[in-house]
C-alpha cells in the first residue's frame, strides 16, 4: 500500500513536533525515519498509525482519506519500542488478540485462529513459547513477539517504533537483518523510526532524515551519506569534521589563512566546511591545505584514528581523523592534510 | 532482582552496627507499643463478648435490633462498595489514561473524604436533605426519605469511602502506561474491548484491593453515619452505631458482642489485604523490563 503525507503540522502547547511535512511512501518500500529525539519521528509515525492526529494536514492509504478512520480501522500493524506485550497473556493469546477482536460477522473459527497463531509464530521462530508469559521472554523475543501480533492482522503497513531502541547491542545487530530478511518474505509497506544512523542505512531502502519538526532530506542510505542536502544532515549521519569557514569571491578561507580549495559555488559569509573523516588524506608537511600536529593515536580494525591539532588561527582547533594503517603515524608528528571531498554549507 | 535484593539485605546487616542492648530495647519497645494499643484491646473485645459465656454472646447477637443492625451494614456496605467500584474505576481510567484541563482538580475532590472530618460530611448531608435543608422541601413534598433513612446512610457512606478504590487505582494504571491500550486499538479491538480485555485484566488485583478497603471503611464507618442515621432502634443503626448505644446502656456483652464482629471483619481483612498486596508486587514485577 501506498501513503501520502502531505502539509502535516502538530503542535504539543507551542512546540511544533510537526512543522509542515510532506512525504510519499510506494508500495512494498522499507522506510527510515532517522533524525535526534525530538525530531518529529515517532509523532509522524503515531499520526500515520492513528494514535495520534494531526493540527492540519492529509494522510492518505493507497489515495483515500486515512484521517476519516481511527487507528482500528487503518490495519495498521504497530510495533512499539517497548513491545507493549499484554502483561496478562501468553504469547499465544498476545498474538492472537488481533484476530479475537474481530466482529463476529468476520472473525475466524477458533481452528483457523490457531493455525494462523501457529504460522505467525513459526514466522519469528518463537512457536516454542507460546505458552509463557511476555515477562519470561529476553527483549529481543518479545519484540519478535509484538512483531508476529503486529503482522497477525495482515496490515497493510507496518510501522515500528524504535523497534530495536530497548535492545542491547548484539540483539539488535541481529534483529536488523532479520527484519530486512522479513521484510522481503512478506513485502508490506513498513515504516521504522530510529535514532541510529547504522541502522537506518543499513535496513532501510530509503531513508527520511528529519530533525526539529522537518524533513531535511529523502533519498537512499547511499544518497543520504554520500551527497548530505543540509548541514545537518551531514553533521547527524556518519562522522564529519566541522570547520568554520568564511567565503569570498571564491575564496575559502579559515582562521583568516585561504585554503586552496575551490568554495564549489557556496554563497558569500560565515560557511561550514564538512569533511568526512576519512575523506581527510594524510601527508607529509605541506602535502595538504592544512597543517597540524598529531597529538594522540587510536587503532583499531583497519584503520587508525588520529586526533590532530591544527595550526590554524589562535589557539588548537582538534579535528579526529581516520587514516588507513598503512601510513605510520606518532603522536608528535607534524602532517600535511589535504580533504578529498568536502562540502560547504551557509553557518 | 533477587541479586539486588539480596545485595540490599547484605548491605543492611553491614548498616547494623547498634550494641546488642540498643537493639533489644528498640524491640521491646515495639513489641510492648503493638501489645498494648494493638492485641490488648482485640482482647478485650473478644474476653468482655464472651464473659458471660458462649451462650450469652450468640443470643446478644440474635437479637433483632443486633441483626436489624447486621442486615444494614451489610445492605450498606454492598450499595456503596458496588458505587464506589463503578466511580472509582471511572476516574481512576479517566485521570491515569487520558489528559485533560482540571485533571489536578479532579484529583483533589477525589481526595476530599480523607481530609474532611466524617462528622462534617455527615452534616453536609443533612444540610442538603434536611427538613430545613437546600432540598428537605421538595422531598417532604414528594414523600421521599433520605436522612434518617437507609439513602441517607448509603450516601453518607459513599462520600466517606468514595476515595479508596480510585486511590488503589490510580497510580497503578498511571505506571502501566497507555501503550497496551494503543496496542489493543491498533489491532482493531473496540473501546469496551480495550477495556475489558487489556485495561481491567491489567488491574484486577488493585480493584480488589479497593474494593477490601473500601468495604472495611463502609462497614465501621461512624461518624458520618452516627450524624445522619437518627438512631431509630431495628432500623437506622448499623453495626458500629448499635456498639456504641449498647455500651452506653451498660449492655457490655451484647456491646462487645457486635464490636467483636467487627473486630474480625478488620482481622479478615488484614489477611486479605497481605495476600493481595503480594500479588500487586508480582504484577508490579512481571512489568519490569
Amino acid at each position: 500500500m501506498s501513503i501520502e503525507v502531505k502539509n502535516i503540522v502538530k503542535k504539543f502547547g507551542a512546540f511544533a513536533a510537526l512543522d509542515h511535512v510532506d512525504l510519499k511512501v510506494a508500495n512494498g518500500e522499507l522506510l527510515a525515519l532517522l533524525g535526534p529525539s525530538g525530531s518529529g519521528k515517532t509523532t509522524l509515525l503515531r499520526i500515520i498509525a492513528g494514535l495520534d492526529w494531526p493540527d492540519a494536514g492529509e494522510v492518505s492509504f493507497d489515495g483515500e482519506n486515512a484521517l476519516a478512520h481511527g487507528a482500528g480501522e487503518r490495519h495498521v500493524g504497530f510495533v512499539f519500542q517497548h513491545y507493549a506485550l499484554f502483561r496478562h497473556m501468553t504469547v499465544f493469546e498476545n498474538v492472537a488478540f488481533g484476530l479475537r477482536v474481530q466482529p463476529r460477522a468476520v472473525r475466524k473459527d477458533e481452528a483457523s485462529i490457531r493455525a494462523r497463531v501457529k504460522e505467525l509464530l513459526d514466522l519469528v521462530q518463537l512457536d516454542w513459547l507460546a505458552n509463557r508469559y511476555p515477562s519470561q521472554l529476553s527483549g529481543g523475543q518479545r519484540q519478535r513477539i509484538a512483531l508476529a501480533r503486529a503482522l497477525a492482522i495482515e496490515p497493510r503497513v507496518l510501522l515500528l517504533d524504535e523497534p530495536f531502541g530497548a535492545l542491547d547491542a548484539k540483539v539488535r545487530k541481529e534483529l536488523r537483518q532479520w527484519l530486512r530478511s522479513l521484510h522481503q518474505e512478506i513485502n508490506v509497506t513498513s515504516i521504522f523510526v530510529t535514532h541510529d544512523q547504522e541502522e537506518a542505512l543499513e535496513v532501510a531502502n530509503r531513508v527520511v532524515v528529519m530533525d526539529k519538526g522537518r524533513i531535511e532530506q529523502i533519498g537512499t542510505p547511499s544518497d543520504v551519506y554520500d551527497n548530505p542536502a543540509t548541514a545537518f544532515v551531514h553533521g547527524f549521519i556518519g562522522e564529519s569534521i566541522v570547520l568554520p569557514v568564511d567565503i569570498d569571491d571564491g575564496g575559502v578561507r579559515l582562521g583568516g589563512r585561504a585554503l586552496n580549495i575551490s568554495a564549489d559555488g557556496a554563497a558569500c559569509g560565515a560557511s561550514k566546511l564538512f569533511v568526512r573523516r576519512h575523506d581527510m588524506q594524510v601527508g607529509p608537511p605541506g602535502s595538504g591545505v592544512l597543517e597540524g600536529a598529531v597529538r594522540h593515536i587510536r587503532t583499531f580494525g583497519p584503520i587508525q584514528r588520529a586526533e590532530v591539532a591544527l595550526s590554524v588561527g589562535e589557539g588548537a582547533t582538534l579535528i579526529e581523523i581516520d587514516a588507513p594503517r598503512d601510513r605510520e603515524l606518532k603522536s608528535g608528528d607534524i602532517v600535511g592534510l589535504q580533504p578529498r571531498r568536502y562540502r560547504i554549507f551557509a553557518a | 532482582m533477587s541479586q539486588a535484593q539480596s545485595y540490599l539485605s547484605s548491605a543492611r546487616d553491614d548498616l547494623r552496627t547498634e550494641p546488642r542492648p540498643v537493639r533489644a530495647a528498640i524491640i521491646a519497645i515495639a513489641v510492648i507499643f503493638l501489645t498494648v494499643f494493638v492485641v490488648l484491646p482485640l482482647v478485650v473485645v473478644f474476653a468482655q463478648a464472651f464473659s458471660k459465656g458462649v451462650g450469652a454472646y450468640f443470643s446478644a447477637l440474635s437479637d433483632p435490633e443486633a441483626l436489624s443492625a447486621i442486615r444494614l451494614t451489610l445492605a450498606v456496605a454492598a450499595i456503596s462498595v458496588s458505587l464506589n467500584l463503578v466511580f472509582g474505576l471511572a476516574a481512576a481510567w479517566a485521570i491515569a489514561k487520558f489528559d485533560f484541563r482540571g485533571k489536578t482538580f479532579l484529583i483533589s475532590l477525589i481526595d476530599l473524604p480523607f481530609s474532611v472530618s466524617p462528622v462534617i460530611s455527615g452534616l453536609v448531608f443533612v444540610l442538603l436533605f434536611g427538613a430545613q435543608g437546600f432540598w428537605g422541601p421538595w422531598l417532604q413534598a414528594h414523600n421521599i426519605h433520605v436522612l434518617f433513612a437507609v439513602p441517607g446512610i448509603a450516601l453518607a457512606t459513599i462520600f466517606v469511602t468514595f476515595p479508596f478504590v480510585a486511590r488503589a487505582l490510580i497510580p497503578l494504571m498511571q505506571e502501566q502506561g497507555t501503550q497496551e491500550e494503543e496496542a489493543a486499538i491498533s489491532l482493531g479491538a473496540s473501546g469496551l474491548q480495550t477495556f475489558f480485555r487489556v485495561t481491567l485484566p491489567n488491574i484486577k488485583w488493585g480493584v480488589l484491593y479497593g474494593v477490601l478497603l473500601c468495604n472495611a471503611r463502609a462497614m465501621g464507618e461512624f461518624g458520618a453515619v452516627s450524624v445522619v442515621s437518627g438512631h431509630i432502634r431495628g432500623e437506622t443503626n448499623t453495626m458500629p452505631l448499635l456498639v456504641e448505644i449498647l455500651y452506653n446502656e451498660y449492655q457490655f456483652v451484647s456491646s462487645f458482642a457486635i464490636a467483636s464482629l467487627l473486630a474480625m471483619l478488620a482481622l479478615i481483612t488484614l489477611v486479605a489485604k497481605t495476600i493481595l498486596e503480594r500479588h500487586l508486587d508480582e504484577g508490579q514485577l512481571s512489568s519490569v523490563d
